[in-house]
């Protein structure tokens, strides 16, 4: 199968700091990948560099190839909003901005130069059901999105980014800021998403890798250290740190 | 605890006092002037431009339209400028220059505002008088000399603003696609939206207040004014031009106009604190 996104020996300076050091790593299509490890290990920071977030932090130097569809985005000329466009992000905590739920969901759409329209509204609601959000809003599309509960918040920005169709989603620690009912919704969300995205998860929660993902990456200090299907990674881990981490000796 | 307990009467009596000056300023300026205006009738006082004090008229509209009009082009000016600046230096310059920037703009509130009169009158007022006609003392000249005033005001007050905005919205714009211009104005300016008002009206209340430059550039004739060519005097001038000769009803009558300026610009920063408290309340995310 051939990979959706992978890096060839990525390696990230933050000034004098090396925080990727030569990442090699190739994620299937349409499933979901997590990325697993230690805090500060530079899982958030490989994230970033699909969707070349890193860029905007002053003194990042990024050395390497990522290639999207086998197509290298990591060089001068890349169309970032074209790029973004296709490659979504959802953060560690929920971010709707302060407008209304239905200009959180038409934002993108108004980014890209869509015309407003009918289209608008069949988009709206098209992506606010695809999170199973539609029942619980569509009757207050109009009032402020910061009223809505963190779990509806979360929803609601994984819509924003549905909605200018993107082909992949980054999830930085999505379930971070939500409670156990409220975790347990959006991993079933990411599960029926998984069919048609394909979706990279930052997560310091093994259980969460194990319940979601079939494929997970372990890192440890800035190095890939194994990726495999996630089945193989937390029953046979090939790599005695990957044991110790899954095991719970650090971390 | 004694101790304690007295240091903290102290420090309260120390943070009254502040209160007490408000006070005492509210009362004598309403006590002085508002008799006279009850006297002379609202509509004769506000609503009519006859100032003959000698004769014992005090209509001040025609001053009230003088302040309204350089207040207007100082925001139309430094307003803009202000905001552009804010702009500019929280979205689109390199943080380090901002924090070079910023201080130089805060310093512009330093400059004495006789300094800014007397810089109106040697190079801006002839320029006006060769290129746009007119006497050159005028609303105009009043107008760039308040903008740039209120520059550190409207500058200073927009970028806390902007800053407050929580990063994560600007990530997520970013991470939508946007560029610097669609993530500012579709959605940083809205988020600062209550804080750069507040900016705004502060601004404004600062131009209203203003006396020696405007005294110095805008002519102070006593009448209103046909276009931004001619001559205005605001009522902050007309105090104080004429406090000093001033008595008896002439007298009342210039606290008076003192009442009307106080209630505007208290109307102003009650405006504008209840706009910054907004703010503030969204940047917490609530």
């Amino acid at each position: 199968m051939d990979a959706k996104i992978e890096t060839k020996n990525l390696n990230l300076y933050y000034g004098d700091y090396h925080s990727l050091k030569g990442v090699n790593i190739a994620i299937p299509p349409r499933s979901i990948t997590a990325i697993i490890g230690p805090s500060g290990c530079g899982k958030s920071t490989l994230l970033r560099c699909f969707n070349r977030m890193n860029e905007l932090i002053p003194g990042v130097i990024i050395e390497g190839e990522i290639l999207l569809d086998g197509e290298n985005i990591h060089q001068q000329g890349t169309d970032l909003i074209r790029l973004r466009r296709r490659v979504g992000m959802v953060f560690q905590r929920p971010n709707p901005f302060p407008l209304s739920i239905a200009d959180n969901i038409t934002y993108g759409l108004r980014v890209h130069g869509t015309p407003p329209g009918q289209k608008h509204s069949d988009i709206v609601e098209n992506s606010l059901r695809a999170t199973l959000l539609w029942e619980e809003v569509k009757d207050k599309l109009h009032s402020p999105a910061l009223a809505l509960s963190p779990e509806q918040q979360q929803r609601l920005c994984i819509s924003r980014v549905l909605a200018i169709e993107p082909e992949i989603l980054l999830m930085d620690e999505p379930c971070s800021a939500l409670d156990p009912i409220a975790t347990d919704h959006i991993e079933d969300l990411m599960r029926d998403l998984s069919e048609s995205y394909t979706i990279i998860i930052v997560t310091h929660n093994m259980q969460q890798a194990s319940r979601v993902s079939s494929w997970s990456a372990f890192m440890l200090m800035g190095e890939l250290i194994e990726f495999g299907p996630t089945v193989r990674i937390f029953n046979n881990p090939r790599d005695k740190r990957t044991e110790a981490y899954i095991s719970g000796r650090y971390g | 605890m004694r101790q304690e307990k007295l240091i903290a009467l102290i420090l309260q009596a120390v943070a009254l006092s502040a209160l007490a000056g408000l006070l005492l300023i509210t009362v004598f300026i309403f006590k002085e002037g508002l008799p006279l205006i009850l006297r002379t009738g609202l509509k004769d006082f506000f609503f009519s431009s006859d100032w003959e004090p000698d004769a014992g008229h005090f209509g001040i509209m025609s001053m009230i339209i003088g302040s309204l009009a350089v207040t207007l082009g100082a925001m139309l000016i430094g307003g803009t400028l202000g905001l552009g600046m804010a702009i500019v230096l929280t979205q689109f310059c390199p943080p380090k220059l901002a924090s070079f920037l910023k201080p130089t703009i805060e310093l512009l509130a330093g400059i004495p505002s006789v300094v800014y009169g007397f810089m109106g009158v040697v190079t801006l007022v002839p320029l006006i008088r060769s290129y746009l006609g007119g006497p050159g003392l005028s609303v105009l000249a009043a107008s760039i000399v308040l903008g740039i005033m209120v520059l550190p005001t409207v500058t200073s007050i927009s970028i806390d603003a902007l800053k407050a905005v929580p990063r994560t919205y600007w990530e997520g714009s970013v991470a939508l696609g946007a560029t610097r211009w669609q993530t500012t104005h579709m959605l940083m300016l809205k988020a600062a939206r209550s804080g750069i008002v507040a900016a705004i009206i502060l601004g404004m209340g600062r131009a209203l207040g203003e006396t020696m430059a405007v005294i110095m550039v805008a002519g102070n004739a006593l009448e209103i004014p046909g276009s931004v060519l001619d001559p205005v005097r605001t009522l902050t001038s007309n105090i104080a031009l004429e406090m000093g000769y001033a008595s008896g009803e002439h007298r009342e009558a210039l606290f008076a106009a003192g009442v009307t300026l106080f209630a505007v610009i208290m109307i102003f920063n009650t405006i504008a604190l209840t706009f910054a408290r907004r703010t503030i309340r969204q940047g917490r995310g609530q």
